[in-house]
C-alpha cells in the first residue's frame, strides 16, 4: 500500500516531505487531545508536543514555496483508543498547490480506487453534507432548531443526546451524523461528504457563495471515517482568530492549554498559496484493504501491547 | 462504590443506570476525526435482563453496582419464598417467584445454582446449564424405536416441560440443557 501512494504521488510530481513529530507548538482543537514530552537541555527544560496531525509543518513549507507536498507518517491523539483509533497512527497527507476542493476530490478518488483495485469499489459518491443530512434525518443541519432536534433524538431512542448536547449545535451534528447518518456512509464504496455547516469549520475556508458551510470534505467507506480534507484557510487574521476562539473553549472547559502556533500565523501573513490539502488515516485504509475488525490487527502492536 | 469513567467500561462491569444495576456488555468509541468523542455502550439492565444501548460523552462515568454472582445451593420452596444456602458460610437467602423467573422450573433440592446478588439481596437466579431431571408423566414409548425423529412431552418432578425421545419412560433420569430446554441424554443413577 505505501509503495503504490508513492508511485501514485510520484508520477504526480508531488514532493514527499518530512517534518517534526515534536514541536513547539501545538493544534488549538479543542477536540484532540496532546502528549507532551519533556525537553531537556540543561539547565533549561521545555515542553514540546507530539504533533496530532503535521498540518502546520507542511503548511509553513507551501508558505516557503515548497509546491504541492505530500508526507507518510505518524500522528498522536491522546486518549483515542477503541475499535478505530490508536493514540499512535499513520497519517497519509498531501496538498496540491492551485487545486480547488473539487479537483483535490477527483485526485482522492483516483488514489482510493487505485488501492483497491484488487477488490474494486463501488462507484464513488459525491454528496453534501446537508443533503445526506437531511436525507437520513429529515432535519435541516446548517439551522439549528432545538425542538426538532430533540424530537428526532427521541424518535430514534437517543434521548440522552439532549442531556449531553444542550444548546450546542455542533455538538448536536456531531452526534447526530455519527449515529445516524456517518453508518450508512459508502457501502462498499468511497464517499465523500463535502460542504460543511459554518460551526465545524475547522481550517477550511468559508463558501464564497453561502457563508453557512465551508470548503471541507471528509471521506467514508463502509461508515468508517478515512480522511479530512479542506480548500485551505489564507487569511492570517481570520487563522489566528480561530485558534484565539478555541483556545478560550479549552479554558472554559479546563482543557490543558495548548500553544498558538505563532510561526504558522507568519507563514499564513507571508502568504500561503491557494491549496487544498487531505489527510488520510492509513491504518484504517488497511483495515478496510484486508477486511479487519479492529485497528488492533493492523498494527504490530497496539497501545495495550506497545 | 467506584466510579468508572467510558474508558473503564468493559463486558461484564456492572454499574448502575437510571437507579438499576447494569451490565456493560459491548462499548465503542466513536469519535468523529474534528468532533466530539463518544462511547456507545451496550448494556443489559440486571432487574428486566432488557438489553438497551446508551451513548456517553467520552470521559463520563457511572457508579459501579455491587452485584456479585454467587454459587448457592437450592434448598426448598416454602410455598411462598424460595430458600438458597451459601455452602461455605450456611448464610440463607430467600427470594420470591418473580425474582426466580423461569429458572424456577429446573430447581430441585439441593441442586446448586447461581444467585446474582445487588446491595446482598438476591437479583436474579440462574440455574446449572445442565440439570438431571427425573421424568414423572409421559406417554408409554414404542420399544425398540431408538430414532431420534418425532419425540414426545414428558413432565419432570420439577414441573417442567420437554420433548424427548420415544423411548424415554417414566422414572428415568434425563439431563436437560437450560439454556435452551432441551433434551441432552439419559443418566444412569
Amino acid at each position: 500500500m505505501l509503495a503504490e501512494i508513492r508511485k501514485f504521488f510520484a508520477d504526480r510530481s508531488v514532493l514527499e516531505v518530512e517534518t517534526p513529530l515534536l514541536g513547539h507548538c501545538i493544534g488549538t482543537d479543542p477536540q484532540l487531545d496532546f502528549f507532551t514530552a519533556d525537553y531537556w537541555l540543561p539547565p533549561r527544560r521545555q515542553t514540546l508536543f507530539l504533533q496530532t496531525s503535521p498540518e502546520f509543518a507542511m503548511k509553513r513549507l507551501l508558505a516557503a514555496g515548497s509546491g504541492s507536498i505530500y508526507q507518510i507518517g505518524k500522528a498522536f491523539r491522546n486518549g483515542e483508543s477503541g475499535r478505530f483509533h490508536n493514540p499512535e497512527f499513520t497519517m497519509l497527507e498531501w496538498y496540491r498547490v492551485g487545486f480547488t476542493l473539487p479537483q483535490l476530490m477527483d485526485e482522492i478518488a483516483e488514489l482510493i480506487e487505485g488501492l483497491f483495485s484488487g477488490k474494486p469499489l463501488k462507484e464513488t459518491r459525491r454528496v453534501s453534507y446537508q443533503d445526506v443530512f437531511v436525507s437520513f434525518t429529515g432535519l435541516d443541519p446548517l439551522i439549528f432548531s432545538y425542538q426538532d432536534y430533540c424530537a428526532f433524538a427521541r424518535e430514534c431512542e437517543l434521548s440522552e443526546a439532549v442531556g449531553i448536547c444542550g444548546q450546542d449545535h455542533a455538538l448536536w451534528l456531531d452526534f447526530i451524523f455519527s449515529h445516524k447518518v456517518q453508518p450508512h456512509l459508502g457501502e462498499n464504496a468511497l464517499c465523500m461528504v463535502y460542504g460543511y455547516p459554518a460551526c465545524q469549520s475547522s481550517l477550511a475556508k468559508i463558501n464564497e457563495d453561502n457563508p453557512q458551510i465551508v470548503e471541507r470534505v471528509e471521506l467514508f467507506i463502509n461508515g468508517i471515517e478515512l480522511g479530512n480534507g479542506y480548500y485551505e484557510l489564507t487569511d492570517a487574521e481570520e487563522q489566528s482568530r480561530r485558534f484565539d476562539k478555541e483556545l478560550a473553549i479549552r479554558h472554559l472547559h479546563k482543557q490543558p492549554s495548548a500553544v498558538k502556533d505563532q510561526r504558522l500565523i507568519a507563514a499564513l501573513q507571508s502568504g500561503l498559496p491557494e491549496c487544498s490539502g487531505v489527510a488520510v488515516g492509513l491504518d484504517r485504509l488497511l483495515m478496510l484493504l484486508s477486511d479487519s475488525a479492529s485497528i488492533d490487527n493492523v498494527l504490530s502492536f497496539s497501545i495495550r501491547s506497545a | 462504590m467506584a466510579v468508572y469513567s467510558t474508558n473503564e467500561f468493559k463486558a461484564g462491569l456492572k454499574v448502575m443506570l437510571d437507579n438499576d444495576p447494569c451490565a456493560i456488555i459491548e462499548n465503542e468509541f466513536v469519535k468523529p476525526g474534528k468532533g466530539q468523542a463518544f462511547n456507545r455502550v451496550k448494556i443489559r439492565n440486571l432487574k428486566t435482563g432488557r438489553v438497551i444501548e446508551r451513548t456517553f460523552k467520552s470521559g463520563e462515568s457511572l457508579e459501579g453496582a455491587d452485584v456479585v454472582d454467587v454459587e448457592m445451593q437450592y434448598l426448598y420452596n416454602d410455598g411462598q419464598f424460595r430458600h438458597f444456602m451459601v455452602p461455605d458460610t450456611f448464610e440463607q437467602y430467600q427470594t420470591d417467584e418473580k425474582i426466580v423467573g423461569d429458572a424456577g422450573k429446573w430447581l430441585k433440592d439441593q441442586d446448586s445454582c447461581t444467585v446474582t446478588l445487588w446491595n446482598d439481596v438476591p437479583l436474579a437466579i440462574s440455574p446449572s446449564n445442565f440439570v438431571d431431571l427425573a421424568i414423572t408423566e409421559t406417554d408409554p414409548g414404542v420399544r425398540g424405536d431408538t430414532s431420534g425423529g418425532g419425540g414426545k412431552p414428558a413432565v419432570l418432578e420439577t414441573g417442567a416441560v420437554v420433548r424427548v425421545p420415544l423411548f424415554v419412560q417414566i422414572g428415568e433420569l434425563i439431563r436437560v440443557d437450560t439454556r435452551t430446554g432441551e433434551y441432552v441424554s439419559r443418566v444412569k443413577e
